[in-house]
C-alpha cells in the first residue's frame, strides 16, 4: 500500500462517522469456507478509500486452518493452529482480485492484536474474537480445540473478527492492524515494541474506580446493565439451545435402528419385504439428515455467542468511562482539598483537620516565609491541578461523545445482525421441515406399499 | 362348550368323492371355497377314520336351512381340539389326561350323537356313512352315552338343539345360497359385524384384602344364541386372565389374542397409575374385539359367558372346570412332551418356528426402538418448552427486537404443540400395535409348543408300539386317533397362521403408515409456522424499505 498508515499512537481522534453502507457488508457470519469465498469489505472499503488508507478494495479471509507443531515459550513441544490469512486488492474498474499479501497466524497473534486495540482504543467497542475454548457443548459436539469441525467454526469466527475490523470506520486505519495484515515476521515484536501493555489500564484500578466512582454518565450505567443482560440472556438461550439440539439429535438417530431392524426383517417376510426394505433406507437417510442440520445451527450459535462476547467489549468501553470519570472526580477532588489547604494557610484559619496543622500547632508555629513557600507551591499545584482538571474534563467529554457515537454504530449493527441471524434461523428451521416432510413421503409410500 | 366339528376332507379340495354327502359337502365345498382359502383348508388334510360326520356341525343347532351357513362358521372352527366324533370317543377315556380338550371331544361327542336324530334329512346317518369313520362312530356312540360332564355344555347344546326353528335364527343365518356366501365372508366385512364389544369406565374397588380394577364392557349383538342384543357387565383383569386361559385349552393351536401384561415392565410401584390404566383398558378392549373378529373364537362359550354373565354368575361358572392341580400337571406334561415334538416337526411348521422366533426378534427390537423414540421426543419437547420464553426474556432488553424476538418465541411454542401432538399420535397409534405384536409372539411361541406337544403324545404312542411296550391292542387305534389329533391340530393351526399373518401385516403397515402420516403433519405443521413467520419478516422489511424513500 503506497500511502503511509496512520500513527497509531494517535488516539481519540474523532473519526468522522461514514454510513455504512449495506447491511450486509462482509459481516454475515457463515461464511463460505471456500478458499476464494472472502467477502468484500464494503462499506469498510468505501470509508478506506475515502480516507485514503488503502486505495483499493480490500478482500480479506482467513481460507484455511493447519495443525503445526513448534516450541512454545518454555521450549516445550505443543501443537496448535495456525490459520491462513491472505488479503487481495479489487480493482474497481474490472472486479478482479489480486492476492497481495498471505501469511500464517494463530490464534494467540489475534489475541494480541486484539489486546492491543483494546488499549488504543477504549472508546470503541472493539470486536471480540471468536471463543478459545468450546463452550455450550452439547454432547455430540466435541469441546476438544482440535477437533476438525471446532477449528473450521474458528476460521470462519476469525474471518469474522478481521472483517468487522476492517470495516470499522476507526480501527481499519490502524498500523498494526494493518502490519497484522501484511508484515509475518516481527509483528509480534512491532506491537510489544508500543509498550501498549504498560499503557493498559490495571484491572485493580478498574475495580476501584466501578466502586466509586459517584456521577458517572447514566447512559454508561444504562449501557453496562444492558450488557450484562445480554449477557445473561444469551447465555441462557445458548444453553437451552445446546440441550434441545442434543434431544433433537437423539429423535432423529434412534430412527436410524428402524432403518437396520426393517431391513433385517425384511429378510423373512414375503409380501412386506419390500416395503420394508425400503422405508428402512429413509429411515437411514432421515437419522442421518440430522447431522448437516445441527452443524448449520452451530453457525447461528456462533453468531449470538458473537454478541455474548461483545457484551464484555461494551463493558470494557464503560469501564474505561468509569475510570475516567474516577480520575475525573479524584483529580477534583484533590484539587478542591488543595485550594481550601491553600485557603488555610493564607487566612490562617484551620477548618479542617490536618497533620501539618497539628504538627504546627504541637511543634510551633511555622514562619511566615515557610507558609508562603508553601502556599506558592501549593498554588503551582493548583495551576497545575486545574490545568490538568480542564483537560481531563475535555477529555472525559471526548471520551464519553466518541464512545456513544460508536455505541450507536454498534447497537445499529447488533439490530441488523440478530434480526439477520433470527431469520436464518428460521430459514434453517424450515428447510429441517422440507426434509423431514420429504423423508416420511416417501417413508409413508413404502409402507402402504407393504 | 360348543363343539368344533372338523371339516370333513371332502371340503378340502382333494376329496371330493365323499359319497353320500357329496351334495351337502359339495354345496359347502363350493361355499367354502368361495371363502377365504384359510377356512375352506381348516380341517384334515386326508380322509381318514379319524373324520367327524358333517352331522355335529348342523349340530350346533343352525338348523336345516341355516345348515351350510352353520357348517361355513363352523368350518371356521379350527381343528384344535378334535371335534370328531371317533376321535373323540377313543380320547374321552383320556379326557382327564388331556387336560380339557378331551372334555371338549367328549362334548363334541356327545353333541355328534344327537344330531342323528335331531337335524332333519341335513345329515343323513350320523357319521356312519362317513368313509372310514364307520368303526369308530359306532364306539363314539357308545362311548358318548356314558359321559355326563358339563353339565354346561349339554345345555347349551340342548339349547342350541332347540333353535331348529327358522323363527330364531339370527338374521346373520340366510338361507339363500348368495346370503350364505355372504356368510362365509362375512368376517371380511365389518357392515356384517354382529357383535361389538367396547371396555371403558375403569373403577377402583377396594375391598379389606385388596384393590382391583374393574372395566365395564358393554356387548351389543344381534344374534340368536344370545338372550338379548345388549349387554353390560363388568369385569376384573383376573376375569380377562381366566377367559384366555379357557381359549387356550379349547384351542391350543389357535392364535389367542394376547393379553396386556398382569405388571408394567419397569417395576411401577403404583399400578393403578392413569397412564398404565388407560393403556390397559385400550389394550382389552383390543383383546375382546379380536376375540369378536375371531371365526371360531368368537363363538366359544366362555367367551360368551365372559361377555354376558353377572359377576355371581361368572364366579359359579369359573368354578367348573379342571381344577389348579390337573393344569399344573398338564404344563409339566406339555413341557416334557413339547421337546420330543421338536424332533419331528414336519418342515412347514418348521419354517414357521423360524419365523416366529426371528419375527419375535425384530418386534421386540421394535417396540423397544419405538419407546425409545418416544422417550427422546418427550425430553425433546421438555426441552424445546424452555426455548420459546427465553426469546421473550430477550425481548425485555431490547427496543428495537422486541417484535421479532416475541414472533421466534411464538413460533418455537407454536412447534412445541406440534410435537406434543406428534408423541400423543404415536404413542396411539403405534406404540400399542407394536406392543401388542411383541405378546402376539410370545403367544405364538406358546402356539408352537402346544402343536409341538400335540404331536409328542403321538410320536411317544408310536415309539410304544415300535418297541411293544405297552398293550399293542389298542395303540394302533390311539394311534389313529392321536394321528387325526395331530392334523387337525396341525390344519387349525396352519389356517389361523396365514389369518394371523395377514392380519399382522394389516395391523403394522396401518401402524407405520399411521406414524409416517404423523411425522409428516407435525413437519408440515412447523414448516407454515416458520414460512409464515417469514413472510411476516419479509413484508416488514419491505415496509420499512418504502418509509425510507424519501
Amino acid at each position: 500500500m503506497e500511502q503511509a498508515p496512520p500513527d497509531p499512537e494517535r488516539q481519540l481522534q474523532p473519526a468522522p462517522l461514514e454510513p455504512l453502507g449495506r447491511s450486509d457488508a462482509g459481516l454475515g457470519v457463515a461464511v463460505d469456507e471456500e478458499a476464494e469465498g472472502a467477502r468484500e469489505e464494503g462499506s469498510g472499503g468505501d470509508t478506506m478509500t475515502h480516507n485514503n488508507f488503502w486505495l483499493k478494495k480490500i478482500e480479506i479471509s482467513v481460507s484455511e486452518a493447519e495443525k503445526r507443531t513448534g516450541r512454545n515459550a518454555m521450549n516445550m513441544q505443543e501443537t496448535y493452529t495456525a490459520y491462513l490469512i491472505e488479503t487481495r486488492s479489487v480493482e474497481h474498474t474490472d472486479g478482479q482480485s489480486v492476492l497481495t499479501d498471505s501469511l500464517w497466524r494463530r490464534y494467540s497473534e489475534f489475541e494480541l492484536l486484539r489486546n492491543y486495540l483494546l488499549v488504543y482504543y477504549p472508546h470503541i467497542v472493539v470486536p471480540p474474537l471468536p471463543e478459545k475454548r468450546a463452550e455450550f457443548v452439547w454432547h455430540k459436539l466435541s469441546a476438544d480445540n482440535m477437533d476438525p469441525d471446532f477449528v473450521e467454526r474458528r476460521r470462519i469466527g476469525l474471518e469474522n473478527f478481521l472483517l468487522r475490523i476492517a470495516s470499522h470506520p476507526i480501527l481499519c486505519r490502524d498500523k498494526i492492524f494493518y502490519l497484522f495484515l501484511t508484515q509475518e515476521g516481527n509483528w509480534k515484536e512491532t506491537v510489544n515494541e508500543t509498550g501498549f501493555q504498560l499503557k493498559a489500564d490495571s484491572r485493580l484500578k478498574a475495580l476501584n474506580a466501578t466502586f466509586r466512582v459517584k456521577n458517572p454518565d447514566k447512559r454508561f450505567t444504562d449501557l453496562k446493565h444492558y450488557s450484562d443482560e445480554l449477557q445473561s440472556v444469551i447465555s441462557h438461550l445458548l444453553r437451552v439451545r445446546a440441550r434441545v439440539a442434543d434431544r433433537l439429535y437423539g429423535v432423529y438417530k434412534v430412527h436410524g435402528n428402524y432403518g437396520r431392524v426393517f431391513s433385517e426383517w425384511s429378510a423373512i417376510e414375503k409380501e412386506m419385504g419390500d416395503g420394508l426394505q425400503s422405508a428402512g433406507h429413509h429411515m437411514d437417510v432421515y437419522a442421518s439428515s440430522i447431522d448437516d442440520i445441527l452443524e448449520d445451527e452451530e453457525h447461528y450459535a456462533d453468531q449470538l455467542k458473537e454478541y455474548l462476547f461483545y457484551a464484555e467489549a461494551l463493558r470494557a468501553v464503560c469501564r474505561k468511562h468509569e475510570l475516567m470519570q474516577y480520575d475525573l472526580e479524584i483529580a477534583a477532588q484533590d484539587l478542591a482539598s488543595k485550594k481550601q489547604q491553600c485557603e488555610e494557610l493564607a487566612t490562617g484559619t484551620v477548618r479542617t483537620f490536618s497533620l501539618k496543622g497539628m504538627t504546627t500547632k504541637l511543634f510551633g508555629q511555622e514562619t511566615p516565609e515557610q507558609r508562603e513557600a508553601r502556599i506558592k507551591v501549593l498554588e503551582e499545584q493548583i495551576n497545575e491541578g486545574e490545568q490538568q482538571l480542564k483537560s481531563k474534563n475535555l477529555e472525559g467529554r471526548e471520551f464519553v461523545k466518541n464512545a456513544w457515537a460508536d455505541i450507536e454504530r454498534f447497537k445499529e449493527q447488533k439490530n441488523r445482525d440478530l434480526k439477520e441471524a433470527l431469520i436464518s434461523y428460521a430459514v434453517m428451521q424450515i428447510s429441517m421441515c422440507k426434509k423431514g416432510i420429504q423423508v416420511w413421503t416417501n417413508a409413508k409410500e413404502c409402507f402402504s406399499k407393504m | 362348550m360348543r363343539g368344533r366339528p372338523l371339516l370333513p376332507s371332502s371340503l378340502s379340495s382333494s376329496a371330493e368323492d365323499s359319497g353320500p354327502f357329496l351334495h351337502l359337502a359339495g354345496v359347502r365345498n363350493s361355499q367354502a371355497r368361495a371363502s377365504s382359502p384359510p377356512r375352506a383348508r381348516w380341517g384334515c388334510a386326508r380322509p381318514g377314520p379319524a373324520l367327524v360326520p358333517a352331522v355335529p356341525r348342523l349340530r350346533s343347532g343352525r338348523g336345516a336351512g341355516a345348515g351350510p351357513a352353520g357348517e361355513a362358521r363352523e368350518a371356521r372352527e379350527p381343528m384344535g381340539t378334535l371335534g370328531g366324533a371317533g376321535l373323540a370317543a377313543a380320547a374321552a377315556g383320556r379326557a382327564r389326561t388331556l387336560g380339557m380338550e378331551g372334555e371338549r371331544r367328549a362334548s363334541q361327542a356327545r353333541s355328534s350323537g344327537l344330531p342323528a336324530g335331531g337335524a332333519d334329512g341335513e345329515s343323513p346317518g350320523g357319521g356312519t356313512t362317513f368313509p372310514g369313520s364307520s368303526g369308530s362312530s359306532a364306539l363314539l356312540q357308545a362311548e358318548v352315552l356314558d359321559l355326563d360332564e358339563d353339565e354346561d355344555d349339554l345345555e347349551v347344546f340342548s339349547k342350541d338343539a332347540s333353535l331348529m326353528d327358522m323363527n330364531s335364527f339370527s338374521p346373520m343365518m340366510p338361507t339363500s345360497p348368495l346370503s350364505m356366501i355372504n356368510q362365509i365372508k362375512f368376517e371380511d366385512e365389518p357392515d356384517l359385524k354382529d357383535l361389538f364389544i367396547t371396555v371403558d369406565e375403569p373403577e377402583s374397588h377396594v375391598t379389606t384384602i385388596e384393590t382391583f380394577i374393574t372395566y365395564r364392557i358393554i356387548t351389543k349383538t344381534s344374534r340368536g344364541e344370545f338372550d338379548s342384543s345388549e349387554f353390560e357387565v363388568r369385569r376384573r383383569y383376573q376375569d380377562f386372565l381366566w377367559l384366555k386361559g379357557k381359549l387356550e385349552e379349547a384351542h391350543p393351536t389357535l392364535i389367542i389374542p394376547p393379553l396386556p401384561e398382569k405388571f408394567m415392565v419397569k417395576g411401577m410401584v403404583e399400578r393403578f397409575n392413569d397412564d398404565f390404566i388407560e393403556t390397559r383398558r385400550k389394550a382389552l378392549h383390543k383383546f375382546l374385539n379380536r376375540i369378536a373378529d375371531h371365526p371360531t373364537l368368537t363363538f366359544n362359550e366362555d367367551f360368551k359367558i365372559f361377555l354376558t354373565a353377572q359377576a355371581w354368575e361368572l364366579s359359579s361358572h369359573k368354578k367348573q372346570g379342571p381344577g389348579l392341580l390337573s393344569r399344573m400337571g398338564q404344563t409339566v406334561r406339555a413341557v416334557a412332551s413339547s421337546m420330543r415334538g421338536v424332533k419331528n416337526r414336519p418342515e412347514e411348521f418348521m419354517e414357521m418356528n423360524n419365523f416366529i422366533e426371528l419375527f419375535s426378534q425384530k418386534i421386540n427390537l421394535i417396540d423397544k426402538i419405538s419407546q425409545r423414540i418416544y422417550k427422546e421426543e418427550r425430553e425433546y419437547f421438555d426441552e424445546l418448552k424452555e426455548y420459546g420464553p427465553i426469546h421473550i426474556l430477550w425481548s425485555a432488553s431490547e427496543e428495537d427486537l422486541v417484535d421479532i424476538l416475541k414472533d421466534v418465541a411464538s413460533c418455537i411454542d407454536r412447534c412445541c404443540k406440534a410435537t406434543e401432538k406428534r408423541m400423543s399420535g404415536l404413542a396411539e397409534a403405534l406404540l400399542p400395535v407394536v406392543h401388542e405384536y411383541v405378546l402376539y409372539s410370545e403367544m405364538l411361541m406358546g402356539v408352537m409348543r402346544r402343536r409341538d406337544q400335540i404331536q409328542a403324545e403321538l410320536d411317544s404312542k408310536v415309539e410304544a408300539l415300535t418297541y411293544k411296550k405297552a398293550d399293542a391292542d389298542l395303540l394302533p387305534e390311539e394311534i389313529g386317533k392321536l394321528e387325526d389329533k395331530v392334523e387337525c391340530a396341525n390344519n387349525a393351526l396352519k389356517a389361523d397362521w396365514e389369518r394371523w399373518k395377514q392380519n399382522m401385516q394389516n395391523d403394522i403397515k396401518l401402524a407405520f403408515t399411521d406414524m409416517a402420516e404423523e411425522n409428516i403433519h407435525y413437519y408440515e405443521q412447523c414448516l407454515a409456522t416458520w414460512e409464515s413467520f417469514l413472510t411476516s419478516q419479509t413484508n416488514l422489511h419491505l415496509e420499512e424499505a418504502s418509509e425510507d424513500k424519501p
